[in-house]
């Protein structure tokens, strides 16, 4: 297992990278794309919610793999070429926003209705209210939940190896086809995998515990 | 239009609700199988017996951490290394059961605890054994108010079996592959179609969700 670890930890450590940096970025846009949608989910226009649960419910019901191998293998035949992180991270966006939407709005939900109904009778408008009363308390219930989206999302990133991104997981198979050690090999990759999820997993517990 | 008439053909859609099938077997046998296991494995983490319970929960805690992906390989290229080799369809189950047994047993063991603790003391107070009100008190109740996040486990199942088409299990996704082989201008059609069956399965799975919810909850 050592000697695994020592022979190729450039090629590891360069999955391991990708496989952050992906998470990482997938993580920002789909907090973005997420809230956007829990929001529109919230605000008294029909269409609005309509809209959102729609987007929401397709993109939670569809697997992650079928969306990010849409984008590898559709989008550049009709569209523009894309790199394999690129689909990855684009499908890994998709997958999780919706995720991440369905939290932020019970986290809106559960911050009670008078704080709306307060903000708005001392002056504020709706939007006023929800970014500076409502948003702010939302946000605080959801980070244990939002936390392990992101745990989920750290190891969803593995989907990239089925499309060549060059994450954790496709640099561990390949060196696990080149070398025929599949057994340490993918021992090695799931230490780097636990590395990253294990101690944001406990944090999130003790987080939890501190919240109720 | 003649391109989506010649993608679905009566026998590729024929092909492909084959592979719905496989998707749909694999997924309830695993359903199954993990429920009762992670069943077992909650109850045993949250009753907290010496070192046992706390090692249990150590190995849970890993197995949740991981990807499947990791553990659908490991299963099917690393334990034939060991003299355990398994078909796709067992190498697909017993990966799905390893890691959804795990998931589950957290959502248990915060079922349990979410369940008033007079309970226990009130069926105890009336003559029950530890065991007696875990079954026949704590359970239950435990079970109804587990219902939202189960559900939403096993629907995150059905959608993880795509993942088994990299050990070729000929499972939807697998087959919507095979057929875009032969032309890829399959491809849009192939991926719009498995993307509606897989949507179908999982939507209806969490509307018969919400209705147990209202209904028991």
């Amino acid at each position: 297992m050592i000697s695994v670890l020592t022979n190729n930890w450039s090629t590891l450590l360069t999955g391991f990278g990708n496989t952050l940096l992906s998470s990482v970025i997938a993580l920002v846009f789909s907090l973005v794309i997420g809230s956007a949608f829990a929001i529109m989910e919230t605000v008294p226009s029909k269409v609005a919610r309509v809209i959102a649960h729609t987007y929401i419910e397709i993109f939670r019901n569809i697997p992650l793999l079928v969306i990010t191998m849409f984008f590898y293998v559709v989008i550049p035949q009709y569209v523009a070429p894309m790199t394999g992180f690129a689909a990855g991270t684009v499908g890994l966006t998709l997958y999780t926003s919706s995720f991440i939407a369905e939290t932020v709005r019970a986290g809106i939900q559960a911050v009670d209705i008078g704080q709306m109904e307060g903000a708005r009778s001392n002056g504020m408008t709706y939007w006023q209210a929800m970014r500076y009363i409502i948003l702010p308390q939302a946000f605080r219930l959801v980070i244990p939940p939002l936390g392990n989206q992101f745990i989920n999302l750290i190891k969803n990133s593995s989907v990239l190896a089925f499309v060549a991104g060059f994450d954790l997981m496709y640099q561990g198979d390949a060196l696990a086809s080149a070398t025929f050690d599949t057994f340490n090999t993918y021992l090695v990759v799931g230490v780097f995998y636990l590395v990253l999820t294990l101690p944001l997993s406990y944090y999130m517990r003790h987080l939890e515990k501190k919240l109720v | 239009m003649s391109i989506l008439s010649q993608a679905y053909t009566w026998i590729n859609l024929k092909f492909l609700l084959e592979g719905l099938g496989v998707t749909l077997e694999v997924s309830l046998i695993s359903i199954v199988l993990s429920f009762v296991i992670g069943l077992l494995l909650g109850v045993i983490r949250y009753v907290g017996i010496k070192y046992f319970s706390a090692i249990v929960g150590f190995i849970i805690d890993i197995i949740r951490n991981l990807p499947l992906l990791l553990i659908i390989f490991f299963t099917y290229f690393a334990l034939p290394k060991t003299g355990l080799r398994m078909s796709p369809l067992s190498a697909s189950i017993a990966a799905l059961v390893v890691f959804e047994s795990a998931m589950l047993a957290e959502i248990v063991r915060s079922g349990i605890i979410a369940v008033d603790p007079g309970q226990m003391e009130g069926a105890r107070a009336n003559g029950m054994t530890y065991w007696q009100a875990m079954w026949y008190i704590i359970l239950p109740q435990a079970l109804l108010k587990m219902i939202p996040p189960l559900v939403s486990q096993f629907i995150s199942l059905i959608k993880d079996t795509s993942l088994a088409t990299i050990i070729v299990l000929p499972e939807l996704l697998y087959r919507a592959q095979i057929i875009y082989g032969q032309d890829t201008r399959y491809m849009l059609p192939m991926y719009f179609m498995i993307a509606v069956m897989y949507f179908i399965v999982c939507f209806a799975l969490s509307l018969v969700a919400k209705r147990m919810e209202k209904k028991f909850g």
